[in-house]
């Protein structure tokens, strides 16, 4: 036993180092991953809300980038799950939270929370997507010399419809309704998908930083920041390549006589980023003041844990925490939307920004909350494992994290084919 | 013989004869105990007697399997210097496992501070443990009650259920948890509960030359060391987290944390 114990590394020593006096068995052991895991779940969660703003307030211009970020947070979803199943010490393991779900736990709500979530989003995806896959079936059928690939299609679109083949203008204003719905619920159930992964942390009692009744608030605003400000750069990126591809008619879409010219793709990418940054910018407003709230709140009540907070927040992490966080991923894109001649490009950039800033939001809560020791005397550092050297440093390392974080847009691409998320509607084409 | 006699003699006769047999193959002295509300453990801890020599640290590697080597430990030792022009120097290395043998201070990335005698104010040693907290936050948030309670007083971690997602980790508020390195699950002191429930003593207890560390059954009035931790003044760890430790510490300097 000797021989192994040599060399024998307790979790989290690979990226800790210590300084001063820190507990023995302290470590940075909630790492990278479980920076992502907030960051991916508010994506979906924001995604999801800028989706009902068309589905259930009726914002009439967002309907084609509501579509699409419905089909986003629906890609979104898996990955939500997938850093925390990547981070457990017994991976394998993480169905006993099923099994034997302990509710006194934030952990355990997880999968209850999740899958009912799910459960909302697909039911919505069919609502919108029903007639379409009742239209293709039947096109598909109505074809002659189907090739393998187009008998799959039918086989599959014919079994997406779920035997509820009706397309009466009747039949697809219930789904309309029922649509409105189940977006509706899904709202505050997003909002509790979030809302609780703030609750994760605003419960451990035992971290100063974490411990405060405003880290869910907190955490579902900047939710809706981020994944209104994904929906948005991502929308644009595809239509700058929808565009291309219009004009060079490389797509098979494009070469349907009905298909969308590239200037009407700027057109309605134009309208559709202008409206949605609107929205974009009053959740940023709300986050931002809650953020502050909390800190002036800590510094004014200043209790006992304040001292090495005061350390951590305005001297270890002061580049991190308000250079990089408040001035480059808030300051700054606040600045680039509200000041005039405001155009597509600038938002995009804009957007970017504030896509770092709300990951750098998570990182400092998420790392900064674990750069003190309990004993209140020493600190701790966390080195990002670069170069994986096995499967622990891969996992919660910087390959890890990349990996979560190209999944959805995988995910998306193979979605798009089932729910392509720009069809036109035939009716609105005619008009 | 009315009816009523013969059903409760048999009865008793039946339950009398199934003592022994359950004593012998069924009954685990564990679940004896543990059913039994007339125990609760805990532990006391007399800060004026440890000389911080680590051999409870080294006991307690041994005694549970935590790979010598590893930076992670079940009990420490922790050292507190106070010096005249009131600085206060805390250290541990390696948890005192080898005790402390030199005078200077580590301060962590192979720093030191030597300090002078003559400006040494007060100096003790504080040797830590998990608490097994009364209202354990730990256990609290276990997703998978993988961290439990046992009846008599005693947090435990069910090492086949653990999914190790380190939320008892960060719940505990004195750092007594960490992944053990081999077994890739939540670990944390367990009272010694495979010795305790067979009447020995701890492997700390028994291995302190000092008599610093002692347990009890503290539900038993009679034993010297509840009757200590009844009538003197004792303290316990972060009172303020309402975790309700059950290690008591006798001569607790007020900036132990
Ligand atoms: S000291 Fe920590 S690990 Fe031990 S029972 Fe209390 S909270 Fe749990
Ligand atoms: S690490 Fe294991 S014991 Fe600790 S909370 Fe997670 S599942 Fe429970």
């Amino acid at each position: 036993m000797l021989e192994q114990a040599a060399h024998l590394v307790v979790h989290g020593e690979a990226w800790t180092v210590k300084e001063l006096f820190v507990l023995p068995n302290e470590y940075i052991y909630w790492s990278i991953q479980i920076v992502m895991y907030p960051f991916m779940t508010g994506l979906v969660a924001g995604a999801f809300v800028l989706s009902s703003l068309y589905h259930v307030f009726h914002v009439e211009k967002l309907k084609e980038i509501a579509k699409f970020s419905l089909v986003f947070s629906f890609s979104l979803l898996p990955v939500a799950m997938m850093p925390l199943l990547l981070h457990l010490q017994q991976p394998f393991r993480g169905i006993n939270v099923m099994m034997t779900p302990h509710f006194t736990s934030a952990i355990a709500a997880f999968g209850i929370v999740f899958t009912t979530y799910a459960c909302i989003v697909a039911t919505e995806l069919w609502f919108v997507y029903r007639a379409y896959f009742v239209t293709t079936a039947l096109e598909l059928k109505a074809k002659a010399n189907k090739g393998a690939i187009d008998t799959f299609r039918q086989l599959l679109f014919s079994v997406l419809t779920l035997g509820a083949w009706d397309i009466s203008k009747e039949a697809q204003q219930k789904d309309h309704k029922a649509c409105t719905k189940m977006a509706a619920i899904g709202i505050p159930v997003a909002c509790f998908l979030h809302g609780y992964a703030g609750f994760i942390f605003g419960s451990v009692k035992a971290n100063a930083l974490w411990m405060t009744p405003l880290m869910p608030v907190i955490f579902i605003c900047s939710a809706v920041v981020s994944g209104i400000a994904l929906c948005i750069l991502y929308y644009v990126v595809v239509q700058e390549a929808r565009k291309f591809m219009a004009r060079r008619k490389l797509a098979r879409w494009a070469k349907d006589p009905s298909a969308p010219t590239a200037e009407q793709l700027e057109g309605a990418k134009k309208e559709e980023v202008e409206i949605t940054s609107n929205y974009l910018m009053y959740f940023m407003i709300a986050a931002i003041t809650l953020e502050i709230l909390d800190l002036i709140f800590r510094g004014y009540t200043q209790v006992k844990s304040w001292d090495i907070l005061r350390e951590v927040i305005m001297e270890r992490d002061f580049i991190k925490i308000f250079v990089l966080q408040y001035g480059l991923g808030n300051a700054l894109p606040f600045l680039m939307m509200v000041l005039p001649g405001r155009n597509v490009r600038r938002t995009t950039i804009a957007c970017a920004l504030v896509l770092f800033g709300v990951f750098m939001m998570r990182w400092n809560v998420v790392i900064g909350g674990q750069a003190f020791s309990l004993s209140f005397a020493g600190f701790m550092h966390y080195h990002l494992p670069i170069i994986p050297h096995d499967m622990e440093t891969f996992k919660e390392g910087l390959f890890g994290a990349l990996t979560v974080m190209t999944t959805p847009f995988v995910l998306f691409y193979f979605l798009n084919m089932i729910f392509p998320a720009f069809m036109v509607d035939k009716e609105d084409a005619q008009h | 013989m009315k009816r009523r006699d013969f059903l409760k003699k048999t009865i008793m006769v039946v339950a009398g004869a199934s003592v022994p047999l359950s004593a012998l193959d069924l009954v685990d002295p564990k679940e004896v105990l543990a059913a039994n509300p007339d125990i609760h453990w805990a532990f006391l801890i007399d800060t004026h007697k440890c000389v911080g020599c680590g051999f409870c640290v080294k006991a307690c590697k041994t005694e549970n399997d935590i790979p010598f080597d590893a930076k992670v430990t079940r009990t420490w030792v922790e050292r507190y210097v106070y010096t005249k022009d009131d600085r206060r120097y805390v250290d541990s290395p390696d948890g005192a496992l080898y005790g402390y043998t030199e005078s200077r201070i580590d301060l962590g990335q192979g720093n030191f501070k030597e300090i002078d005698p003559a400006n040494v104010g007060k100096a003790f040693f504080v040797p830590k443990l998990c608490n097994h907290c009364e209202t354990p936050p730990c256990t609290q948030v276990c997703p998978v009650g993988a961290t439990y309670k046992t009846d008599d007083g005693v947090v435990l971690v069910d090492r086949s259920w653990c999914i190790g997602c380190g939320y008892c980790i960060m719940a505990c508020p004195y750092g007594a948890r960490f992944f053990h390195p081999v077994e890739k699950v939540a670990d944390k002191c367990t009272f010694c509960y495979h010795r305790i429930t067979k009447g020995l003593e701890t492997a700390c207890v028994n291995a302190c030359p000092f008599g610093a560390r002692e347990m009890c059954n503290i539900r038993d009035i009679n034993e010297p060391t509840t009757k200590i931790i009844m009538n003197q003044r004792v303290g316990v760890l972060k009172d303020e987290f309402g975790t309700r430790p059950q290690a008591f510490y006798i001569g607790l300097a007020q900036e132990v944390r």
